[in-house]
């Protein structure tokens, strides 16, 4: 699959001022989730992969095309949700998303069919003849996911998606995201709630004061989770770890009755149990160990110096 | 996919050429313009002049029309330059109203909206987004001024057999005068809309820089008995222009090249102010 993002030394200055300092990597994933607190560069990197900010050393492709030499082909390509409110307000929502269409390249027939579509895909079907100067902070953000998806892109760049949603709005939100992801459109999400990012995204670069900090394949890290356990136990557990590290398993006492191990490949969780009841111990609790993405993302914060840490997701991603 | 799917699918469709896809923009912008009841008829009284000229202009022609009103004279209108001088500035002053009326709307909702990116990332350029913009206003203000004036001028030509080509230089007159007048008029209200931000401000604005310049242009000349300042004034530069180009006395004793190099600079300085505020996101230093 052609990577989404390559970043190679990107700089970017705006004014005199530093805002994203020697990015590289090559995000491939089917959706990627942009973080990192204030100010660390999330918005300069999106915009900056839109043309809008010239880089001041380094290159960026999408989707395999330079950003600086296929600008017009890479616009055509891709669609932009922007955080701020961005509409026009005397506009109905449906000539709004069918001019939007016309500019990306839509015949107007066809702009027009596109826009009632997407309207009603995003749950404005009903709001469509209004002017978007009446609509709420969350039907303005559903107008904004309207307009860019109306040309049928094949990366869409989503800005803080979810800001201003209702629960069940933001969950229509990132079921939507899910929906466009399996149809095949690759998807860049920036968001400051983590929640949404682990729910949808595949990938994740956190970002601070303009470096990446941490890259991580979220795909893999939950598959990579799934072989890491944490035992506590009762009795002891001497016969049990031998019976287990013949079983391929690396263990390590991890202080008074518990154990920490590692599965080995195609090694199932009943066979942890058969082995302490062989070694007649007792389990008292076992639990997979889960790094939530709110764990990797202060851990990233912590991480001195803006050095990159990755997860296990290095064996596919590169950084 | 038909609206009751509701389902995503991309769009597999054929693209419209490139080149022609700013007056996506101009086509927009204009749908709403005659939707103002104060618009409509500013416009239906800038055509009225120029249809008093073009029947003054059948009655100059038609003796027994003019015996059946019993007007005695040699033509009941005399075709010289000092009449295009008159119904070209009549109609200037009709563009420079409508511009007042709708030139800050183009550009400044975009703006107070905040939905330049929106433009922006898609394929079409800041010069393309100004020139969609830019053409709303080029195509009506020319329906009141060349058109009306190069329609005036066949008719006398056509009703006159050699009038025209004697004449000549009135048609290149109108259309040199008028295109840089309504150019300016155009730049100058997207200029100031995008830096007021303020439909009604920007209204007030243009008004106040045309008649300032005017203002100013005549102190200079008062205090320092010249006629420099008048280079300040797009007004009185379009005016030079109509006066050496339909053979009227030019006291200014600017010449055509000056009026046309003074409005050209005021028409880059817009482009550059436009320039500076035509963007996607707005950089604080």
């Amino acid at each position: 699959m052609t990577p989404a993002i390559e970043l190679a030394g990107l700089d970017v200055h705006l004014g005199s001022r530093k805002i994203l300092d020697d990015l590289t990597c090559t995000l491939s994933g089917r959706t990627i989730g942009l973080l990192g607190p204030n100010g660390a560069g999330k918005s300069t990197l999106i915009n900056t992969l839109l043309g809008f900010h010239k880089p001041t050393r380094g290159t960026a492709r999408i989707l395999g095309h330079d950003i600086q030499k296929d600008q017009d082909h890479i616009r055509s390509i891709i669609g932009f949700m922007p955080e701020n409110d961005s509409f026009i307000a005397h506009m109905t929502a449906v000539a709004f998303v069918r001019m939007m269409g016309e500019l990306s390249g839509l015949p107007a027939e066809a702009a027009l069919e596109r826009a009632h579509e997407v309207l009603f895909y995003v749950g404005l079907g009903e709001a469509r003849y209004r002017n978007l100067g009446t609509y709420s902070l969350g039907m303005k953000q559903l107008a904004k996911l309207a307009q860019a998806i109306v040309h049928g892109p094949q990366l869409v760049i989503l800005d803080e998606p979810t800001n201003g949603l209702d629960p069940p709005a933001r969950q229509r939100m990132t079921r939507m995201i899910r929906e466009m992801k399996e149809t095949g459109v690759r998807i860049i999400l920036c968001s400051h709630l983590l929640r949404d990012v682990e729910e949808t995204c595949e990938e994740v670069l956190i970002l601070k004061q303009g470096r990446i900090v941490h890259y991580s394949n979220i795909e893999e890290e939950r598959k990579a989770n799934l072989r890491f356990v944490e035992i506590e136990t009762h009795g002891d557990e001497t016969g049990f770890i031998e019976a287990l590290e013949e079983l391929g398993c690396e263990c390590a006492i991890a202080g008074d009755r518990r154990v920490k191990m590692v599965m080995s490949e195609g090694m199932e969780i009943r066979q942890i149990y058969q082995a302490a009841a062989a070694t007649n111990l007792q389990l008292r609790r076992l639990n997979y160990r889960r790094d939530t993405l709110e764990d990797i993302f202060l851990k990233a914060m912590e991480n001195n110096g803006g050095r990159v840490s990755a997860g296990p997701g290095e064996r596919n991603g590169s950084l | 996919m038909a609206v009751y799917k509701r389902s995503y699918s991309g769009y597999t469709g054929k693209i419209t050429p490139r080149r022609s896809r700013f007056l996506i923009l101009t086509r927009y912008s204009a749908r709403g313009l005659f939707s103002s009841r104060i618009m409509t008829g500013l416009f239906i009284l800038s055509l009225i002049f120029p249809i008093l000229v073009i029947a003054g202009l059948y009655l100059n022609h038609n003796t027994q029309l003019m015996s059946l009103l019993k007007f005695h004279g040699d033509s009941f209108l005399e075709v010289k330059g000092t009449l295009f001088m008159f119904v070209m500035s009549f109609q200037g002053s009709f563009a420079f109203l409508i511009t007042a009326f709708i030139g800050p709307g183009l550009i400044a909702p975009d703006l107070t909206n905040n939905a330049l990116p929106l433009y922006f990332c898609r394929p079409i350029s800041r010069t393309e987004y100004v020139l969609g913009r830019a053409c709303v206003l080029l195509f009506l203000l020319s329906l009141v001024t060349w058109i009306p004036g190069l329609l005036i001028f066949g008719i006398q030509g056509t009703l006159s057999s050699g009038w025209a080509i004697e004449h000549l230089r009135i048609a290149e007159g109108i259309l040199v005068g008028s295109l840089l007048w309504i150019s300016i008029l155009t730049l100058l209200a997207l200029a100031l809309s995008a830096w007021v931000r303020w439909k009604l401000v920007a209204g007030g604005l243009l008004l106040g820089v045309m008649f300032a310049t005017t203002g100013f242009a005549g102190a200079i000349g008062a205090v320092m008995q010249t006629a420099k300042g008048l280079y300040l004034d797009p007004a009185a530069m379009v005016a030079i222009i109509y006066c050496n180009f339909f053979d009227i006395d030019n006291k200014s004793g600017i010449g055509t090249p000056g009026a046309c190099l003074s409005l050209i600079t005021m028409g880059a300085f817009c482009i550059w102010l436009l320039s500076k505020k035509i963007r996607a996101f707005q950089v604080v230093r």
